[in-house]
């Protein structure tokens, strides 16, 4: 096994691309040394992205933020001004393990570990964030979802590398939220979550919403329908009902140790209705 | 050598105060020494190769391709473990769990292992390693199993314990009955009927440290090993007849342990490195992941449990009865039998009948787990004693107090109690506040009781005291929970010393004679009757040493608070003798001070507890948090206090999370899905509030102090506590452990939907 701590983003690019047997990237590490611990994967090749100039940082642009891919949690996590912009965001960095692991784990690292249950995905999701890929071919910008295609598989191609996550400036009167179901209060994975992004017009009625639910799926689920249900409204009951209704109906859950089909349905259109009540709050409504 | 361990009624000065324990600073700083922290030159990596099938034929296994691997020094399967067992069929069980013979009973069964220079490439080896199976069908329902038309696991078992001896084999290994009575005439009485069955699902002992171990096996026939245990004196026993050692030849070393409750008193992988060392040639070291802990080692009983009891509109409850099947993995147990004991052993009853079966199913062997089998028969009774007081509009604690076993009652198992707390506990916690304070919504307020029996058994400690008048006290039980602090306690209170001139330390086997291991809560009963007992031959001593020094009789000197005084006006000029003043001389006095005991520690006091639990339910969701707990026990004699409530807030931790959310969950493949902390769920801290104890003390007569047993009662009311708790906050009856979220929302919607 070869471990390789390039500088540069070519280089780094440059190594994948041209690994002959499995290679892997290494952000935080939190589930990729797991995953060797456990045997389920013998990288020849171990590319650690976290000496790379820039990835490290966050930068606040004309646009909105800049997420280096190997920021850790924790980092993410004392940035006032990612907190005050993307609180749900933020809150959902975060909830990943303990103190000790978001002192590694990364957003990023979240995302390409392409779990159904990964906590900041539907977060990200919902705030329509997007992810900086460099690869041989050069760079693109694509939507977080597009990211994850099935559990543990992404649509990156080889030698590709995520650099950064990008979240939009915020407009007045927007909030978010995520809320994850776990049956203890921390170390532990989502059974169900759901991310919630919103923006209020003048007279507090939603003007903008999108929703995103975890472990529902084998993917992060957008459930376009259920933004849809929310715009116009001051979030009143009859519309949380019909909030839950749809995002119980868009799951496609599995019955698995965590918890049941019936569970994962009933839950997530619980989970949406207090998701959508905190978003709602922190973006001024009433 | 005329011991008398009646009570005494003496007062005390070192024991029930809370001194730092000796093994404090090492814990605290990384230093203490656990399993997998002995190393020794030259020594291999031993890993073992599991079983992908929950029941198969093992045909073939070809470990030629492992052997020619560089670096691997030794391949082992079953050939190499050779049946010595000699008839001794739980032996014989204990070598086919150690390593398959003929077929792998469950997921994780070993069926071979290597010996290698490291993990890496014993890792490889092992994936060399051809192993030829023929799958067949398995059953890890304890229900399913006990069906007739469940696959048989082992075809050469008939049930025992039935009037005519069956036609056909069965998983249902035994029948046991107990109790007194007629419950028929006894159910016609009562004016009230409760009849529930009960489920309970398989839970881990969930120790933190993973067993451990260094063998090393020499060509004299004489062998080492370094082991994490909660009875060496055991493992040796065990580990010398399976491998056809001489016991005494086999020098067996405890390390610090870091948790056990009962799942370290059962050898697993000890014969299987004792065997590659021997191959090898060289020491093994071989440590079990956290996946091999919880596939192989471990579990307590699943169990199905059908519950009756009947009462009068006055209370008094008329006959109670259950029957109760759990679950032994793959061999034969006694586990039911166990929960047919202790079931209705909080009550005074007239007519009582039990029933246990033992069933065998493709799970890991059945192991002790604190107070083993008492909780889910309390959990089952407890429900059904909650629920037919609900319909009698009784207080569920007066009902209990009404029909509680007191000092004369025959016990639903068979003997007489003597005095014995289970009364006390209930009105402590009658009287308690908690059982005042309000409940806010979706909260509800559980209690329950329990029963331990607690044992004794043989034991065996030696007190030597320096020239320098400092003590050393060498015990045989493995310090779990505080004991050596304890011990040193008692010595100190015996000798009339001071606790900071005692150091207890855990001695090798081949140090000290035979002791049973550290289980049935026998640590500290057993150890501090040994203890005083010693520390009363060595007093002996000293009186001699004394007399010799003063040149008087040794029937005029007595010894009181640390020294030795000369009796009676005659020697009114002689001033007493410190046990140091006579430890310094004893080199001319006769030699080194010393005292022995051996002795089968018998009394053990049976030991009663009540719990009570507030829980809050999110009705949405399911999910449930502990609001506040409080534990009510019987401790005899709390020798350290600050342990002892240890060993109650660590019984109700582990309670809750087996109450809330710990199980095996086993695919239709018969594989186990969980075997990591991330999905077998403990709880972790935030789960837990501050866990509030109330420590009482009903002498136990049979011990000098009244010491009774305190490590596993605390684990046997949680299980009712919570469900009736979670019951009363939700109004549904909850029946199947855990009440996971997905469980308690089934069964709210079912509610719902009426
Ligand atoms: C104790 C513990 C608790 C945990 N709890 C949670 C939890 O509560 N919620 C949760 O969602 N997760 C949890 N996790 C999983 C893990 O911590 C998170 O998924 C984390 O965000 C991963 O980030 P990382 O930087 O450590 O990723 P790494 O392990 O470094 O990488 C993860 C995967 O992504 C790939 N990768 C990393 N960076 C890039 C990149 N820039 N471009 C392309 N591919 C990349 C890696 O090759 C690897 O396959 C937990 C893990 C542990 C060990």
């Amino acid at each position: 096994m070869r471990y390789i701590r390039p500088l540069s983003i070519e280089d780094a690019v440059g190594e994948l691309a041209k690994a002959v047997g499995p290679a892997a990237i290494l952000a935080g590490g939190s589930d990729l040394l797991v995953r060797m611990k456990g045997g389920f994967i013998e990288p020849e090749l171990i590319v650690d992205i976290k000496a790379i100039s820039g990835l490290a940082d966050i930068t606040e642009t004309a646009d909105g933020f800049r997420i280096g891919a190997a920021v850790p949690c924790a980092v993410l996590g004392e940035n006032k001004a990612v907190r005050k912009a993307w609180p749900g965001v933020v809150e959902a960095a975060n909830l990943i393990g303990s103190k000790q692991v978001q002192g590694r784990c990364t957003i990023t690292g979240n995302l390409c570990n392409a779990s159904p249950a990964a906590d900041s995905v539907p977060a990200l999701v919902a705030a329509a964030a997007k992810a900086v890929v460099a690869g041989p071919s050069g760079k693109r910008t694509i939507a977080v979802e597009s990211v994850p295609t099935g559990p543990g598989r992404t649509s990156l191609a080889k030698g590709e590398i995520i650099e950064a996550i990008l979240l939009d400036k915020r407009p007045e009167h927007a909030g978010d939220a995520y809320l994850r179901f776990i049956p203890r209060t921390e170390m532990d994975i989502a059974v169900v979550s759901a991310g919630v992004n919103l923006t209020l017009d003048d007279k507090g009625a939603i003007k903008t919403a999108r929703v995103a639910l975890g472990a529902a799926a084998p993917t992060v689920l957008l459930v376009e329908e259920a933004g849809q249900v929310l715009v116009g409204s001051k979030l009143d009951e009859g519309t949380l009902e019909r909030l839950a209704k749809i995002c119980s109906g868009a799951c496609r859950p599995i019955d698995d140790k965590r918890g049941t089909i019936e569970f994962r349905r009933k839950v997530a259109g619980v989970l949406a209705q207090r998701a959508a009540a905190i978003a709602y709050k922190r973006a001024g409504g009433k | 050598m005329n011991f008398d361990p009646r009570y005494s009624g003496r007062n005390f000065s070192s024991v029930g105060t809370r001194p730092i324990r000796p093994d404090g600073i090492d814990k605290v700083t990384g230093r203490a020494r656990y399993g997998a922290d002995f190393n020794m030159a030259g020594q291999l990596v031993g890993r073992i190769l599991r079983s992908p099938h929950a029941h198969a034929v093992i045909k073939k296994i070809d470990t030629s391709k492992a052997e020619k691997l560089a670096g691997v020094k030794a391949v082992i399967t079953a050939k190499d473990l050779p049946d010595l067992t000699d008839g001794d069929a739980a032996m014989y069980d204990i070598l086919d769990n150690s390593m398959a013979r003929k077929k792998a009973l469950y997921d994780g069964h070993a069926v071979a292992a290597v010996a290698a220079i490291d993990a890496r490439i014993a890792r490889q080896a092992l994936k060399l390693i051809e192993v030829d199976y023929e799958v067949l069908p398995h059953v890890t329902d304890v229900d399913e199993a006990a069906h007739h038309h469940a696959p048989l696991i082992n075809d050469q078992i008939f049930t025992e314990g039935l009037e005519e001896k069956p036609a056909k084999p069965s998983n249902v290994t035994k029948r046991t009955q107990f109790g007194h009575g007629d419950v028929h005439k006894g159910f016609a009485q009562a004016d009230f009927i409760v009849e529930r069955s009960f489920k309970t699902e398989q839970t881990h002992q969930g120790y933190i440290e993973p067993h451990a171990c260094v063998a090393s096996v020499n060509p004299d026939g004489t062998a080492d090993l370094w082991v994490c245990t909660q009875g060496h004196f055991v493992y040796r026993q065990h580990c010398a007849q399976l491998l056809g050692l001489e016991a005494s030849k086999l020098r067996v070393t405890s390390s610090e342990i870091g948790g056990g409750f009962g799942g370290k008193t059962h050898v697993w992988a000890e014969p299987v490195a004792l065997a590659l060392s021997r191959k090898a040639g060289r020491p093994v070291k071989l440590v079990m992941t956290r996946d091999e802990v919880f596939r192989a080692s471990g579990p307590t009983s699943a169990t199905s449990i059908d519950v009756k009891i009947g009462a009068k509109k006055d209370g008094t409850i008329t006959a109670a009865e259950a029957t109760l099947r759990y679950s032994c993995g793959p061999y034969p147990g006694s586990w039911a039998e166990i929960g047919a004991m202790t079931a209705f052993a909080c009550y005074k009853l007239e007519n009582v009948k039990t029933v246990g079966y033992e069933v065998l199913v493709n799970r890991p062997k059945t192991a002790a787990y604190r107070a083993p089998s008492a909780p889910m028969a309390a959990f089952a009774v407890e429900s059904a004693v909650d629920e037919l007081a609900h319909e009698l509009g009784m207080n569920a604690v007066d009902f209990r107090i009404k029909n509680a076993a007191q000092e004369g009652t025959r016990a639903s198992y068979g003997p007489v109690y003597g005095p014995i707390g289970i009364g006390p506990t209930l009105e402590a916690a009658k009287n308690h506040p908690h059982m005042k304070a309000p409940l806010k919504m979706n909260q509800g307020r559980g209690m329950a009781c329990g029963f331990w029996f607690n044992f004794g058994g043989q034991t065996c400690t030696d007190l030597n005291i320096g020239m320098d008048g400092s003590v050393s006290l060498a015990v045989g039980t493995v310090d779990v929970g505080g004991s050596r602090a304890s011990l040193s306690l008692v010595a100190a209170e015996e000798l009339g010393i001071d606790y900071s001139q005692v150091k207890a330390i855990v001695a090798d086997t081949s140090s000290l004679g035979y002791n049973d291991m550290t289980d049935g809560s026998r640590g500290t009963f057993s150890s501090s009757m040994a203890t005083i007992s010693a520390a009363r031959n060595a007093i002996k001593v000293l009186r001699d040493r004394a007399a010799q020094m003063w040149d008087i009789p040794v029937d005029d000197v007595t010894w009181e608070k640390g020294h030795a005084i000369a009796k009676g006006e005659k020697y009114g000029n002689l001033s007493p003798l410190s046990l140091k003043d006579i430890a310094a001389k004893s080199g001319t006095t006769g030699g080194p001070i010393a005292g022995h005991s051996e002795l089968v520690a018998d009394g053990a006091g049976v030991s009663f507890a009540t719990h009570i639990c507030d829980i809050e339910v999110d009705p949405e969701t399911g999910a449930t948090r502990v609001i506040r707990y409080t534990v009510v026990q019987d401790a005899g004699k709390a020798v350290h206090p600050t342990y002892v409530e240890g060993q109650y807030q660590g019984g109700a931790a582990q309670g809750i999370g087996w109450a809330l959310n710990e199980e095996y969950i086993y695919g239709k493949d018969g594989r186990l899905q969980n075997p990591g902390f991330l999905d077998y769920r403990i709880p972790v801290c935030s789960d837990l509030p501050m866990i509030d104890t109330q420590i009482l003390e009903i002498p136990n007569p049979n011990h000098p102090y009244g010491v009774r047993g305190v490590g596993e009662t605390s684990i046997v009311p949680p299980l009712a506590a919570i469900a009736n708790a979670v019951s009363n906050a939700v109004g549904v009856r909850m029946t199947h452990i855990p009440m996971s979220p997905p469980r308690i929302l089934a069964a709210l919607d079912a509610e719902r939907e009426g």
